[in-house]
C-alpha cells in the first residue's frame, strides 16, 4: 500500500515541531527547577554574608567577588589582544599562509577542552611560573580561553562595517590607523560588546579550568596572588561533597540568573547591531 | 611631521601582528606544556602499557588508561545516540518548517541551552537522572546511560546551530526545483536539502563529540567513576578528562606525570575530531 506523501509530511513536520519544542522545554525546565528549589535560599543576606563552616552556613559573598575579579580582569586582557587580532586580519592583511597560520591557531584554541585548559593553566602559571593557586593564574588561564571568542565575534563585527564609511574617511585623508580608530571600531562597538558578554558568561559559569588555577579557597582574594572560589567552583564543592543542598541550589539561582542576563543582554545587542547594518 | 604619522602606522602595524600572533603562541605553549609532562612516562613506562594498559594504579606504577579511553568513547558515542537525531529534527524544523516568531523563540533558547554552565548540568543530573535510572532499570544510577543522556542534552546547541547553518545555505533553487517536480516539503528534505547539507551535518555531530569527550565536570559528577570498562550500560565509568579532574588536585612525582599522559591522550583525540570536522565545514563552503 502506497501512503499519501501529503499524510507523510504532515507527520513529519508535527514530529519535528515536538521535538524543537523538547529542546527549548529542556532549558525551561532546568530553569525552572534550579529557581524553584533555589529561591526559597535566596536573599540579600545570602549574598552579601560570608560563608560559615565549609559553606554549611552563611552566604556566598566573597565566591561572587571572586567571580567579578575572575571574569573582568580576564576580559581587560583578552578584549584588547583579540580586537588587535581581529583588526589585523580584517583591515591589515589579504587572505594568505600568515592569516591561514593565525586561524588555525585560533581555531584550535576554540576546540581545546577546558579541562587541558586546566592542565595547561596548572603546569605552566600555578607551577613552573610558581603563582600558586591564584587569581593571577585563574585570570591568565581564562583569558587565553575566551581569546577566540573575541577574536571571532570581533572580526564578525568589523567585517559588518559597509564599506562606504571606510572611503569617506579616507577621503577625508584620515590615515589606515585614525580610520579604523574612529570610524571603523566604533560602528563594529555592538558586535563587539557582544562577544565581550558571551565571554563573561563563560568565565563565570567555567570550573574545570578554574579550580586548578584559581584554586577554591573560601576567603575573599584580596591580592592578585591569593586564591579564590568562583561561584562555579563553589557550586560544584557544596554539591559534589554533599555539604548542604540548600545553599547549593541557593548558589546555583544566583549563577544560572547572572549567566543567563548576560547571555540574553549579549544577544539584545546582537540583534540591535544587526538591525543597524541590514 | 609626515614621518611621525607614518611611523605610528608602522608602530600600530606591528603591534597588530604581535597581537595576532599572540594565539599561535598560546596554543604552542599549551601543546608543549602538556606534552613536554605527558611524554616522558610514555617513553619511561611504554606506549603500549599506558594506552592498552587495563591497571590504574599510579601510585605502584601501573599507568594503564585503556578502559577510560573506551569509556570516553562510550559516552560519547551514547551522547551522539541521544542529540544527534534530536538535534538534526531541531535544526530541519528551524530552517524549514519554523516561521519567523516560532525562530524567534528557539534560536535564543537553544543559544541560553549552549550558556547554562556544566557544573549545573552535572547537578541535575545527579539530583534526577540519576535516581530515576537507579528505580526504573536497576544499578547505582551513576552509569553510562545517565552519562550519556546528560551529555546527549548538552551537546545539542552545537549539533543544532552547525546543521542549522549547513542547511539554510543549501540554495534555494534546488529548494524550488524539487517543489517543482511535484514534491512534498519532506521529500524535497529528506532526498534533496539533507543530502546536499550532509558535509555540514556530519561536522555538527563531530564538533558535538567533541564537546562531548571533552566534557568534564557534569560527567565526574555522574559517571561514578568506576576504573574498569563497562559491560553495560548500567555500569558505572571513568573518562579520560575524569580521570585528569578527579586526580590533579593532590597527585605528585609520576602520578602526575600519568595525568599529563591522560591529557596526551585526550589532546590527539580532541585535534584529529577537529581536524575531520573542518575538513567538513570546509569541503561545504568550498562547494
Amino acid at each position: 500500500m502506497r501512503i499519501n506523501p501529503r499524510y507523510i509530511n504532515r507527520l513529519v513536520r508535527m514530529g519535528l515541531n515536538v521535538q524543537a519544542y523538547f529542546t527549548v522545554g529542556i532549558l525551561i525546565i532546568i530553569v525552572a527547577i534550579i529557581f524553584f528549589k533555589g529561591f526559597p535560599h535566596t536573599n540579600f543576606a545570602f549574598i552579601l554574608s560570608f560563608p560559615e563552616d565549609m559553606g554549611r552556613e552563611g552566604g556566598i559573598f566573597p565566591s561572587i567577588v571572586g567571580t567579578i575579579q575572575l571574569a573582568l580582569l580576564s576580559i581587560l586582557l583578552a578584549t584588547p589582544l583579540g580586537l588587535g587580532t581581529a583588526i589585523f586580519l580584517t583591515e591589515y592583511t589579504k587572505e594568505s599562509l600568515f592569516t591561514k597560520f593565525i586561524r588555525f591557531g585560533v581555531e584550535s584554541l576554540a576546540g581545546i577542552p577546558s579541562i587541558l585548559y586546566g592542565l595547561f593553566g596548572f603546569i605552566f602559571f600555578v607551577i613552573k611560573l610558581k603563582m600558586g593557586w591564584s587569581l593571577l593564574a585563574g585570570v591568565l588561564t581564562m583569558t587565553i580561553m575566551i581569546l577566540p571568542t573575541i577574536i571571532r565575534t570581533s572580526e564578525e563585527a568589523i567585517r559588518a562595517v559597509p564599506r562606504q564609511l571606510r572611503i569617506v574617511s579616507y577621503s577625508l585623508s584620515a590615515s589606515k590607523w585614525e580610520t579604523i580608530k574612529k570610524v571603523v571600531i566604533p560602528a563594529a562597538i555592538p558586535g563587539i560588546l557582544t562577544g565581550i558578554m558571551l565571554s563573561i558568561g563563560r568565565a563565570v559559569g567555567e570550573t574545570a579550568a578554574i579550580i586548578f588555577t584559581m584554586g577554591s579557597s573560601l576567603r575573599l582574594p584580596l591580592s592578585l596572588m591569593d586564591s579564590g572560589r568562583t561561584m562555579a567552583v563553589h557550586f560544584y564543592i557544596l554539591a559534589r561533597e554533599g555539604i548542604s543542598m540548600e545553599k547549593a541550589y541557593g548558589t546555583a539561582v544566583v549563577l544560572v540568573l547572572s549567566i543567563l542576563l548576560i547571555n540574553i543582554l549579549a544577544y539584545y545587542i546582537m540583534n540591535k547591531a544587526i538591525a543597524r547594518y541590514s | 611631521m609626515i614621518d611621525r604619522t607614518v611611523l605610528k602606522e608602522h608602530l600600530v602595524k606591528w603591534v597588530l601582528v604581535a597581537f595576532a600572533l599572540s594565539s599561535l603562541l598560546f596554543l604552542f605553549l599549551i601543546f608543549i606544556f602538556i606534552l613536554a609532562e605527558g611524554l616522558p612516562l610514555f617513553l619511561k613506562v611504554g606506549v603500549n602499557k599506558i594506552i592498552f594498559g587495563m591497571k590504574w594504579a599510579p601510585t605502584k606504577g601501573y599507568f594503564g588508561i585503556f578502559p577510560m579511553i573506551i569509556s570516553s568513547f562510550l559516552v560519547t558515542i551514547g551522547a551522539l545516540i541521544i542529540g544527534a537525531p534530536l538535534g538534526l529534527s531541531c535544526a530541519i524544523y528551524l530552517s524549514e518548517y519554523a516561521g519567523k516568531r516560532t525562530k524567534m523563540l528557539l534560536k535564543p533558547a537553544i543559544e541560553l541551552l549552549a550558556g547554562i554552565p556544566s557544573v549545573v548540568f552535572g547537578f541535575l543530573g545527579v539530583i534526577y537522572i540519576v535516581p530515576l535510572v537507579r528505580s526504573y532499570l536497576g544499578g547505582s544510577g551513576f552509569s553510562l546511560i545517565s552519562t550519556s543522556l546528560v551529555l546527549g542534552v548538552m551537546i545539542l546547541p552545537t549539533i543544532i546551530s552547525i546543521s542549522f547553518d549547513a542547511l539554510v545555505s543549501v540554495p534555494r533553487t534546488y529548494r524550488e526545483g524539487s517543489a517543482a517536480m511535484g514534491a512534498t516539503k519532506w521529500q524535497t528534505i529528506y532526498k534533496v536539502i539533507i543530502p546536499s547539507a550532509k558535509s555540514g551535518i556530519l561536522a555538527s555531530f563531530i564538533l558535538g563529540m567533541g564537546r562531548a569527550i571533552g566534557e568534564t565536570m557534569a560527567v565526574i559528577m555522574i559517571a561514578g567513576n568506576a576504573l574498569k570498562i563497562p559491560t553495560s550500560i548500567l555500569d558505572p565509568l571513568r573518562t579520560l578528562t575524569g580521570n585528569i579532574a578527579l586526580e590533579l588536585a593532590y597527585a605528585t612525582g609520576d602520578h602526575r606525570l600519568g595525568l599529563f599522559s591522560t591529557g596526551v591522550v585526550l589532546m590527539v583525540i580532541i585535534m584529529i575530531l577537529n581536524y575531520v570536522a573542518n575538513f567538513g565545514i570546509k569541503r561545504k563552503i568550498a562547494k
